[in-house]
């Protein structure tokens, strides 16, 4: 077993990347989306997770626990590599390349994400639709979170099609073109419903309903 | 006779193993039907540079002459590949020749690529029928099965492939694509299948498979059109059903 622990992590870091961080990813979008609905309707979902039973257990087990691997043997992997897309401009080339940037971006946003939100309410503060709306209202952290958005819908899509590539379930060169067609169709989606969450934050008129 | 048209060569040099690397440019004339090889053998007949200054003649590799060996790769206008059949006519101008570094250079465009031949060891690339008596013919092979595999056995270990991975480099040990898809080739052959298991557990070990990072830049490289993607992938799956096995334990069936 020993000798395998390259192939088991390399296969663990693919399987963690979708299951349980896609799914949790999916999930944070979709309670953010509540703030479309406005400022009352996205405290009351945010209320709703944080008082879930064993909410520490489960963020534990299902958050930080995998992206702490995924993003430090992910690093390890952005390491072993070379980008070359200048000699070889091929569309899954520059994915390759794109994968890995995101991947870095993203440990220093959810690092960043996380200290200003999860730690904070650790140490007392509340977590609600003011707070974001508070922290948005800076154009640079507006940025910021869009970029971060954005990368993780990329991120998870493209790790998508790679984690299917890396399981063995699309082999043949035409399940992996209709792969890439459902994953851009998964980021795009994923964008929208990210991009409406970050922009209801800092809507005025939806932050007194 | 026809004007004397002149080609430029700008070829990146080193006269040893570990001595720097530097850049000399050529000039020939033109002839017609020339390829890069024609044109290496023309600078070792004169090894004169563009500026009149004699010089070493250019070293590099070849056998074939008709891309079957893949003695002969080099990096060529910024892309790995073979010289025999990389036509003067139809190639951008000045012609750019570089060694391929991902593997040790030996001298100027000549490389060693030894580390494919111990990949092909490592990977356990050949069908063990050796024994102490006459074994017979073994199972039959399906024609259309057989034409598959004939397009994976096209595989010359040229080196073009791992020249193009971003992931061989000096920071990783992976193998590279091609004895991967030499793998499958051996455990798709009726025989060479009776010994599946042993390769793919080489290809777990450290340097092997998961080592692949999906820029498919090998697909789009291989002179000889093998789909290594697809091979990758499909040894994906097998080594994902091997894994289960080990690790649940499996009556060897």
């Amino acid at each position: 077993m020993a000798e395998n622990r390259e192939f088991m992590n390399r296969r663990l870091h693919s399987l963690l990347g979708v299951i349980p961080i896609g799914i949790y990813l999916v999930q944070h979008l979709t309670v953010n989306f509540f703030a479309t609905r406005g400022a009352e309707a996205f405290n009351e979902a945010a209320h709703f997770m944080e008082t879930l039973p064993f909410r520490l257990f489960l963020e534990i087990v299902v958050i930080y626990l995998p992206i702490l691997f995924h993003a430090i043997y992910g690093l390890y992997i952005v390491f072993q590599g070379k980008s070359n897309t200048k000699r070889y401009g091929y569309f899954r080339n520059w994915m390759f390349l794109v994968q890995r940037i995101t991947g870095v971006y993203l440990v220093i946003f959810i690092a960043w994400h996380v200290w200003e939100t999860r730690v904070q309410a650790a140490m007392g503060a509340t977590v609600n639709y003011d707070m974001m709306a508070d922290i948005l209202s800076s154009n640079f952290m507006l940025i910021f979170y869009i970029i971060g958005v954005l990368s993780a819908t990329f991120h998870f899509s493209n790790g998508l099609w790679s984690f299917l590539v890396s399981w063995g379930i699309t082999v043949s060169p035409r399940s992996q073109q209709i792969a890439t067609y459902a994953t851009v169709a998964i980021f795009i989606a994923l964008s929208l419903v990210g991009m409406g969450a970050l922009l209801a934050f800092i809507n005025p008129d939806l932050a007194n309903i | 006779m026809s004007e004397d048209k002149k080609i430029r060569f700008i070829i990146t040099r080193q006269e040893s193993p570990d001595s720097e690397p530097y850049v000399q440019e050529f000039e020939l004339s033109h002839r017609p039907n020339m390829n890069v090889i024609s044109a290496l053998m023309e600078i070792r007949r004169n090894p004169v540079d563009a500026n009149g200054k004699e010089t070493a003649p250019v070293i590099w590799d070849m056998n074939c002459l008709e891309e079957v060996c893949g003695a002969c790769s080099m990096v060529i206008n910024g892309k790995p590949r073979q010289s025999c059949t990389a036509l003067v006519d139809q190639l951008e101008h000045p012609i750019r020749l570089e060694p391929m570094k991902t593997f040790p250079v030996i001298r100027d465009l000549m490389v060693d690529r030894s580390r494919m031949f111990d990949s092909l060891k490592k990977v356990k690339a050949w069908i063990p029928i050796d024994g102490t008596y006459d074994l017979g013919p073994g199972p039959r092979m399906a024609e259309n099965k057989r034409q598959w595999a004939y397009e994976l056995s096209k595989c010359m270990t040229c080196g073009v492939c791992l020249e193009a991975c971003p992931n061989v480099n000096d920071n990783s040990d992976f193998i590279g694509p091609a004895p991967l898809s030499q793998v499958r080739l051996f455990n798709s052959h009726p025989t060479g299948e009776m010994n599946k298991a042993e390769r793919l557990e080489s290809l777990m070990g450290d340097g092997g498979l998961a080592n692949c990072g999906n820029s498919q830049n090998c697909v789009q490289s291989c002179p000889k059109g093998i789909p290594l993607t697809t091979s990758i992938a499909a040894l994906n799956r097998d080594t994902a059903l091997q894994s289960f096995k080990n690790f649940f334990g499996s009556d060897k069936m």
